[in-house]
């Protein structure tokens, strides 16, 4: 959910002077990751629309939401956010109820990606990316090829000392359900304290958390094996082809990144236009092609090359696989438990 | 210079101070009351639940091991940077300038590159592991990176000039008659240090404590990319309140009883200063 963290604190920095200029402009806002859609996109859209569209960044989920709701989603007209935030704007009533007849290029869309279990029918959300959370690896340094959550939470000997963790909370937390073969979404007390049992002891075997850097440590081999997205994983892979990405035989988490309209946008027409204009093949592709996130886009993913295929496996795994893993999903009261569980786990020592 | 000219003269620093800082600060803190919306917003109910969970024995217990992680990258600053000092304000007074220049040069890159800097050298694969294993050594180095010690090292390091800039000002107006009239009465080099020269300064150790300690306490960089994460200092915690947890009461709790630590600090050791100079005005 945090895409492109890297520059978190300047990010927070962009985010602040963005949306102090996004109050004042009067075409189109739009809320996104820096560098997840093509650079001169906007651009594009603003020549074919006619429109005066503007992009704002946000470095994080959690950012964007908070100037959202305390705008009542004012300032906005369309923002990129993780489905669990998607449902919580959804919960809060600041999403537009989407007429799906005003955006035809939603046809593109598997249908696959039309039945997600946070928003059957794309009533308020429209996907953009998709993928996996598993494991990735040197696959010349590690001795035995890692099909197992345990191989990462109880790593053999060699490859202790040499392994990350993400660190936000629920992918942390995610590496554990799945290992004991739990919901990623589970919020029984007594789970969630044997998960988080088995992060501590996962702890001490750690190189350290990351969520932004991970597969840089292993192109350098200061890391062996690592807790990653797959498009990410896709980024090591790019450097060092030894780079091998694998889902656990646990399973994973299906994370789904979506295209929101906000309610009390005032440009609804142009955002509508502007969140077709995404879904159209060549424009929706542009992300599965520079950054080699699976889009859930049929026409976008049929253009990809085939080397491109044989290059990023994981640009391969089908819609159906990725349907057949649980999304993570707003947990409501029990975030603060999550929280809490990772602070006790950061804390341990 | 009337009062009004210094009331004048003061307004503009005090403007901003208020109205950028005072104020924001404020409206954070009265959050503190607050609940969180289960969705992350605030409901304006009155609780006084977050301040409670601030004494959890899990969250006292990050705020002790921060103080910990703060203490000892003071400590050794301070040792560390009053010997710098020491021998700066010792130096030649012409090189005097240039030997402070250096201690400062840090302090013109950006602090992130420098906390970067420090991954390149310590990391299992960075410059410090390949020169040792070029001279030969084979096996595994102990960590360097992702460790307690890397958080104070780099602590330590990105806020010694400070500890030198306030152990020179006073030993560099030390009266060198003061410390003659010591050997004259027959104290040795040691005891004159130890009786004369460092409780005369003993304001600039207080003050380069106080800030290494301040600064230390309350840094949430440092321990998040030296510490891999795995040290979670108050710093990190309040960050995470702020812009994971979605709670903004509890993280404005947390900065609440950061902040009255910081300022209690800085306050004692104004105080102490004053006395100091005070008691040092009476002896002359």
């Amino acid at each position: 959910m945090l895409r492109h963290f890297p520059k978190t604190l300047t990010a927070i920095g962009f985010g602040m002077i963005c949306s102090a200029t996004a109050l004042s402009a009067e075409g189109l806002v739009v809320s996104n990751w820096d560098g997840y859609m093509a650079p001169d996109a906007i651009d594009a859209f603003n020549t074919a629309s006619g429109n005066s569209a503007e992009l704002v960044l946000h470095g994080t989920n959690e950012e964007i939401m908070g100037k959202l709701i305390a705008s009542k989603g004012k300032g906005y007209d369309v923002v990129f956010v993780s489905s669990p935030f998607a449902e919580v704007l959804h919960n809060l009533g600041l999403a537009e109820e989407l007429d799906h007849a005003k955006i035809p290029n939603i046809a593109n869309l598997y249908e696959q990606a039309t039945k997600l279990e946070h928003d059957p029918g794309n009533a308020f959300s429209v996907p953009y990316a998709w993928g996996t959370t598993g494991l990735c690896y040197r696959s010349d340094l590690v001795a035995d090829a890692p099909d197992s959550w345990m191989d990462l939470l109880a790593p053999a000997d060699a490859v202790r000392g040499k392994t990350t963790m993400l660190a936000t909370d629920r992918w942390l937390l995610g590496a554990g359900f799945l290992a004991k073969g739990y919901s990623v979404n589970e919020t029984d007390a007594d789970k969630l304290g044997e998960v988080r049992d088995l992060l501590i002891e996962a702890k001490d075997t750690l190189l350290a958390y990351d969520d932004a850097t991970f597969y840089a440590k292993l192109v350098s081999g200061e890391a062996e094996l690592v807790h990653a997205w797959d498009g990410w994983c896709n980024y090591g892979i790019a450097e060092n082809a030894d780079i091998k990405y694998v889902i656990p035989s646990e399973g994973s988490d299906l994370w789904v990144d979506t295209m929101v309209i906000l309610k009390n946008s005032e440009n609804k027409d142009a955002a509508y236009s502007f969140v077709n204009f995404i879904l159209d093949a060549k424009n929706h592709g542009w992300a599965a092609e520079n950054i080699l996130y699976k889009v859930p886009n049929e026409p976008a993913m049929s253009a990809l090359s085939a080397d491109m295929f044989a290059t990023f496996p994981n640009m391969g795994i089908t819609p159906d696989v990725l349907i057949g893993y649980e999304q993570l999903r707003d947990v409501g009261e029990a975030t603060r438990a999550y929280a809490r569980a990772v602070s006790e786990i950061k804390a341990a020592d | 210079m009337t009062d009004r000219k210094s009331l004048y003269l003061m307004t503009p620093a005090l403007a901003w101070l208020t109205g950028l800082m005072v104020i924001p600060c404020l409206l954070i803190l009265v959050l503190a009351f607050f609940r969180r919306g289960i969705y992350g917003g605030i409901e304006y109910t009155f609780t006084l639940e977050n301040i409670w969970l601030v004494f959890d024995p899990l969250y006292a217990g990050i705020f002790v091991k921060s103080a910990t992680i703060a203490g000892t990258s003071a400590l050794i600053a301070v040792i560390v940077g009053y010997a710098a000092a020491y021998a700066i304000a010792a130096a030649p007074s012409r090189r005097q300038p240039m030997l402070l220049f250096f201690a400062v040069l840090p302090f013109w890159s950006n602090y992130l590159v420098r906390t970067y800097a420090w991954i390149v050298l310590l990391n299992r694969e960075g410059l410090i592991a390949s020169v040792v294993h070029s001279l030969g050594y084979d096996g595994e180095l102990p960590r360097l990176l992702y460790t307690e010690s890397a958080v104070v090292v780099g602590l330590v390091y990105n806020y010694l000039p400070f500890v030198i800039l306030a152990c020179y000002a006073p030993l560099s107006r030390l009266n060198p008659e003061v410390i003659e009239a010591s050997r004259d009465l027959g104290g040795s080099g040691w005891t004159t240090f130890r009786r004369v020269t460092l409780p005369m300064t003993a304001p600039g150790i207080a003050t380069g404590f106080v800030f290494v300690f301040v600064l230390s306490i309350g840094n949430f960089v440092t321990p998040a990319l030296l510490g891999g994460g795995q040290f979670q200092m108050i710093g990190n915690l309040v960050y995470a309140q702020f812009l994971t947890a979605n709670d903004w009461p509890f993280g404005a709790a947390l900065s609440m009883f950061l902040i009255a630590i910081m300022m209690g600090l800085l306050t004692l050791q104004t105080f102490a200063t004053e006395r100091a100079s005070g008691a040092r005005k009476e002896e002359s």
